[in-house]
């Protein structure tokens, strides 16, 4: 049987879905349990092909801190996160930074990049 | 002796929402105080996505969360002072304050805020058997020195305790190349969001141990290894149950306190089960003009529950100011009775309410197809059906306040019924 138990983990309210593979609804799936559509949405993929945003770190000079919080700015397939997270590590980059600056972009390719989610100032 | 309206005492998005809810409703001379060199508090650190969807109806890292609220205080022209510390609060609503700008301070304020949020649980707290060597430290204290200080903490690395933090942080710590051997679980379920069970430990193969602790800590200079053994239902280890693992660090993630020393020393009165202050339903304390919000009072599972807490502090505040909080001898206690561990507010005074009352409660145990059961003294008032509650989940009522213009009240109370009863 092509059933799985899912939890929802699109917003921390954590709906507990059903996802049934069912060729005769247009996406493929029949999803329930679900109190939203990105719920139904989240599920299909998570099947399908899942992703994840990821939320790190890059080192910072000549900021009150050496590490400045970036996340990648949509979510990328879950077996890219390691490679992501090689290329992440080795970049540097020199205070001030905006939040929502890019710090790489089009990461791998994919399409994406890595934002930064704060604002450091020069000090 | 300095003057204010409103001192705000923490600046995290507690303090944070406080003060800027309290400006929009007419108060003026507002300080936020903080310890920290930044405004943001907690969140700071928190670089993990999944706060805000409630609030904003999006998906931010912690700091973005904060910043928004950094820079709303700042268009505001609301003052705050960083790298401050309040060392005593009176009754009187008079502070001791100090920093090495102003040296010491002595400030009287007309209403205060308290938002000075939690400390975590240390080994200290559950007492661990074993040596004491380096590599035992809180999950919070992990969280600020990798992703603020740039530290790493360990390579190999075992998780006491199931609540958020330590959830995020072994998700966080395989990411950045430390191999997680096993996150341990006191309680036969986790009091974390399920969704971070999902994402943190699902997604990387970490092994969830529920009914599991930590029974010893061996090392010289260094952890060593931990001794993980399996507990019985009065959460007694069960010998012959041990197993060893190899690691180097230890982190422990074993619940937040209120951090309420300064309640404390203004007289304030304190709920038993919360740790923090007993608060009505304009979340002011036991001391009139004092009022608290966020984790101070209770610990919360979201920060958007928080902010919106907070925003009813900073409101009430400036409305106690212009002195429209009506105090009152009429008071309705809220009790939480069969299953539920605590009710906030405690205390509703319905001449204060607005359309609705809200109140927020954690379950005792994980509960499948039961039900809250709201009674007005013995009348049931409301029934909602749950599918699912969890200690880890909070769960919110709203009340509306026309039930208590009907009738005379003294207390409402909440039970939990499982199906079939």
């Amino acid at each position: 049987m092509d059933t799985r138990e899912l939890v929802c983990i699109i917003c921390p309210i954590g709906c507990r879905m059903t996802v049934v593979k069912d060729d005769y609804v247009s996406l493929g799936y029949k999803v329930t349990g679900n109190t939203c559509n990105r719920g139904e949405a989240y599920a299909v993929k998570e099947m399908t092909n899942p992703t994840r945003v990821i939320p790190t770190t890059v080192k910072i000079k000549n900021a009150q801190l050496n590490r400045l919080p970036v996340k990648t700015n949509a979510p990328v397939p879950k077996g890219l996160i390691f490679e992501c997270m090689n290329i992440i590590n080795k970049v540097e980059v020199e205070a001030p930074v905006r939040l929502g600056d890019i710090i790489i972009e089009n990461i791998l390719g994919t399409g994406i990049d890595v934002v930064a989610t704060k604002t450091m100032e020069k000090i | 002796m300095l003057n204010y309206d409103i001192v705000v005492v923490g600046g995290g998005p507690a303090g944070l929402a406080a003060a800027i809810e309290a400006k929009k409703n007419g108060a003026d001379h507002i300080v936020v105080i903080d310890r920290e060199y930044e405004l943001g508090g907690i969140l700071q650190q928190c670089i993990h996505n999944g706060f805000g969807l409630h609030i904003f109806k999006e998906e931010l890292t912690g700091p973005e969360y904060a910043e928004r609220f950094i820079d709303e205080l700042k268009e505001m022209n609301i003052e705050y002072k960083l790298d401050t510390m309040v060392l005593h609060i009176n009754k009187d609503k008079q502070l001791s304050v100090i920093n090495t700008v102003d040296g010491f301070l002595k400030i009287q304020a007309k209403a205060i805020i308290l938002a000075m949020g939690c400390r975590e649980r240390t080994r200290g707290a559950i007492a661990i058997p074993g040596s004491r060597p380096v590599g035992v430290m809180t999950a919070g204290t992990a969280q600020r020195f990798i992703n603020m200080e740039g530290y790493m903490v360990g390579k190999k690395v075992v998780i006491l305790g199931s609540g958020d933090i330590g959830l995020i942080m072994a998700r966080r710590l395989t990411l950045e190349g430390a191999k997680v051997m096993a996150v341990a679980e006191l309680m036969p379920f986790s009091s974390g969001l399920t969704r971070n069970i999902v994402q943190c430990l699902e997604d990387y193969n970490i092994p969830l141990l529920l009914s599991h602790t930590v029974i010893d800590i061996k090392g010289k200079e260094r952890v060593e290894s931990v001794v993980i053994s399996k507990v019985d239902e009065n959460r007694k280890p069960i010998p012959g149950t041990e197993i060893e693992y190899e690691c180097d660090t230890l982190l422990l993630s074993v619940g937040l306190i209120p951090e309420n020393e300064l309640s404390k020393s203004a007289g304030i009165k304190l709920a038993q089960v919360t740790g923090g202050p007993i608060v009505n339903e304009s979340m002011e304390t036991t001391v009139e003009g004092i009022f608290a919000c966020g984790n101070v009072v209770h610990v919360h599972d979201l920060v958007d529950w928080v902010t919106e807490e907070s925003k009813k502090a900073g409101k009430n505040a400036a409305r106690f100011i212009k002195k429209e909080i009506k105090p009152s001898k009429e008071i309705v206690k809220t009790i939480p009775g069969e299953g539920i561990s605590y009710i906030v507010p405690h205390i509703i005074r319905s001449v204060n309410l607005e359309e609705t009352v809200d109140l927020f409660m954690r379950v005792k145990n994980v509960y499948k197809n039961a039900k809250l059961v709201v009674k007005a003294d013995e009348e049931i008032i409301k029934e909602i059906k749950k599918n699912y509650m969890a200690p880890g989940e909070m769960e919110q009522l709203k009340i509306p306040s026309s039930l208590f213009k009907e009738k005379q009240i003294s207390e409402i109370s909440v039970v939990v019924i499982k199906d079939g009863e």
